[in-house]
């Protein structure tokens, strides 16, 4: 078996009839850290949605694992190691902070359970505080670690975090910083779109840079550091 | 509200309703059997609409295919057998709403309301306009069901007052029922696919199932009721599978509060309470309960369930302030 999680080739997807990803590829191995970057409206969430069948691509393939799976259920997809942290977060209002994280647990596709919720407290002492709180009573940093916590209670292979730390005051940020290297380091690949594009190659392997529907950069993040005009043109502001 | 309060309250109510039949004469003692199955069917609508986020606009359905089957069952001259009568009853109502469910749980929002409407239209137009259940006159259950097994009876339904305990002890356990299905984690996946279907699927939920699967013990939670009606009245009528009844019972459930199974209780109790009163002032009765919903929605946000709460509040602030 190859060691691709997830792979998307020459990908074609519109909203009604504008045309946003203009055949994409994109691939993450196991264990693979990758950054995603790009200005606002390029596509990039565009990109996270229609692999995950959230949108179906009107051309192109999706793999999971090696199989095809193109615009499949949401679920099924997820089933295979595969956890997504939406941009703006997405916990459960109406649910505490205990059972926002109960509902998610589950054993990893090779039946890893190395994210337990006592992991998880272990990682986030500020939600251990706030267990018993509502969803909606948290501050937006405590979501934003709920959400990421969620996801961990999954036992993924694969972390698809979508803009983690929008809005965050910078304490909070750097916190989830933190989280996001242990993550790395705990062999979880994981996929990271921030406009923080320091804080990015300095955390990634590799960095992919979308512009207007199409990858205009693939490769390692050194690359992308050292590279001011590279920066300056696709990401500058 | 303080849960400790809110038991102390339900049980409360519990006392109330075992004692009531000593002090009403025994039409009141109807009326209350009356508004406590329309309160059993309003929980299992709320369980769609208040937790899951399905707004059935058909669930009348329901309702009427179990009172339908209480009635076909019913030799002429002969009581049914309870003991398959209820089942029976229960079971024809899910197996309607999981196939109807197969259906509907494809579309959204208004698509859904407007599909549930249709399919209930098309099960009242069999019962109405073919000779199946007696066409629009409608069926008589001659004789409520009888509960004697080997010689013994433990219940006597034709007895009104045990019929009326026997409601009660109905609406004890569906509510209990309720409450622990919603505990569980299984009603912890509605109350997120609520919330938000994708986040669920993100999740790695199949809520297609999980919709079917609240769809299905919602029609059949309604066939209880339903089966408890025909009984109750020894009468059935495609009036109770019409979209009048199915838009009643959505009213009881937002008059009560959404999302709340004691407010869709008390939703039944005052929909029929008003009901008796508005009929006793005016034969124009629904212009006043339209303007009563319209107030409660604009007014009573969470419905009557939520006030004693939100005074509550409004007094902590006000002797804060004062």
């Amino acid at each position: 078996m190859s060691n691709v999680l997830l792979e998307a080739r020459e990908l074609h997807t519109y909203y009604g009839s504008s045309h946003i990803l203009h055949g994409v590829d994109f691939c993450i191995h196991k264990g693979e850290t990758l950054g995603l970057m790009g200005r606002n409206g390029m596509g990039k969430t565009t990109l996270i949605r229609s692999m995950l069948g959230l949108v179906k691509p009107r051309h192109g393939t999706v793999s999971v694992r090696g199989d095809v799976m193109t615009g499949g259920p949401t679920h099924r997809i997820a089933r295979q190691g595969i956890a997504y942290v939406p941009e703006g977060r997405g916990i459960f209002p109406n649910l505490s902070v205990r059972e926002n994280l109960q509902m998610a647990a589950r054993a990893g596709v090779d039946g890893q359970r190395d994210w337990t919720f006592e992991r998880v407290m272990q990682t986030f002492p500020r939600l251990a505080e706030r267990i018993n709180n509502g969803g909606g009573q948290l501050s937006g940093g405590e979501q934003q670690m709920l959400t990421i916590g969620r996801a961990l209670m999954t036992n993924p292979d694969l972390l698809i975090l979508d803009e983690a730390t929008e809005g965050l005051a910078p304490l909070i940020v750097r916190e989830i910083w933190r989280v996001i290297r242990e993550i790395r380091d705990s062999g979880i690949a994981t996929v990271i779109v921030d406009k923080n594009h320091a804080a990015v190659t300095s955390i990634t392997d590799r960095s992919m840079i979308v512009v207007k529907g199409q990858v205009v950069f693939d490769g390692a993040s050194t690359e992308v550091r050292n590279n001011p005009e590279l920066i300056q043109k696709h990401l500058g502001v | 509200m303080n849960p400790r309060i809110a038991l102390v309250l339900k049980l409360a109510a519990l006392v109330g309703l075992i004692v009531f039949p000593s002090f009403g004469s025994s039409f009141y003692t109807e009326m209350v059997a009356k508004m406590l199955i329309l309160g059993i069917f309003a929980m299992s609508l709320d369980l769609l609409v208040g937790f899951t986020g399905l707004v059935s606009l058909g669930h009348a359905a329901y309702f009427g295919i179990a009172a339908y089957t209480v009635a076909l069952l019913t030799p002429k001259y002969d009581p049914a057998n309870f003991w398959i009568a209820l089942p029976a009853a229960v079971l024809a109502a899910a197996a309607a709403a999981f196939v109807i469910g197969l259906f509907v749980l494809r579309t959204k929002g208004i698509y859904f309301i407007m599909v549930t409407l249709a399919f209930a239209q098309m099960v009242y137009f069999i019962f109405h306009d073919t000779a199946l259940g007696g066409g629009s006159d409608g069926i008589y259950v001659n004789f409520k069901p009888d509960a004697t097994i080997a010689g013994w009876q433990p219940f006597n339904l034709d007895e009104p007052l045990q019929l009326y305990y026997f409601v009660v002890a109905a609406l004890v356990a569906v509510f209990v029922f309720l409450t622990l299905v919603l505990r569980s984690p299984f009603g912890k996946v509605l109350v997120g696919i609520r919330s938000n279907e994708h986040r669920m699927q993100s999740l790695g939920y199949a809520t297609f199932r999980y919709k079917l699967a609240a769809f299905t013990l919602a029609g059949g939670l309604a066939g209880v009721a339903g089966f408890l009606y025909a009984v109750l009245f020894g009468f059935v009528t495609p009036e109770y599978l019409s979209w009048h009844q199915s838009g009643n019972v959505l009213m009881m459930v937002i008059l009560g509060g959404m999302g709340n199974l004691a407010g869709a209780v008390i939703g039944a109790f005052a929909f029929i309470g008003l009901q008796e009163m508005f009929a006793d002032w005016t034969k124009h009765w629904q212009l006043l309960m339209g303007g009563v919903i319209v107030a409660a929605v604009l007014f009573m946000p969470g419905g009557l369930s939520a006030l004693p709460g939100r005074v509550l509040k409004k007094l902590n602030q006000e002797s804060k302030h004062g």
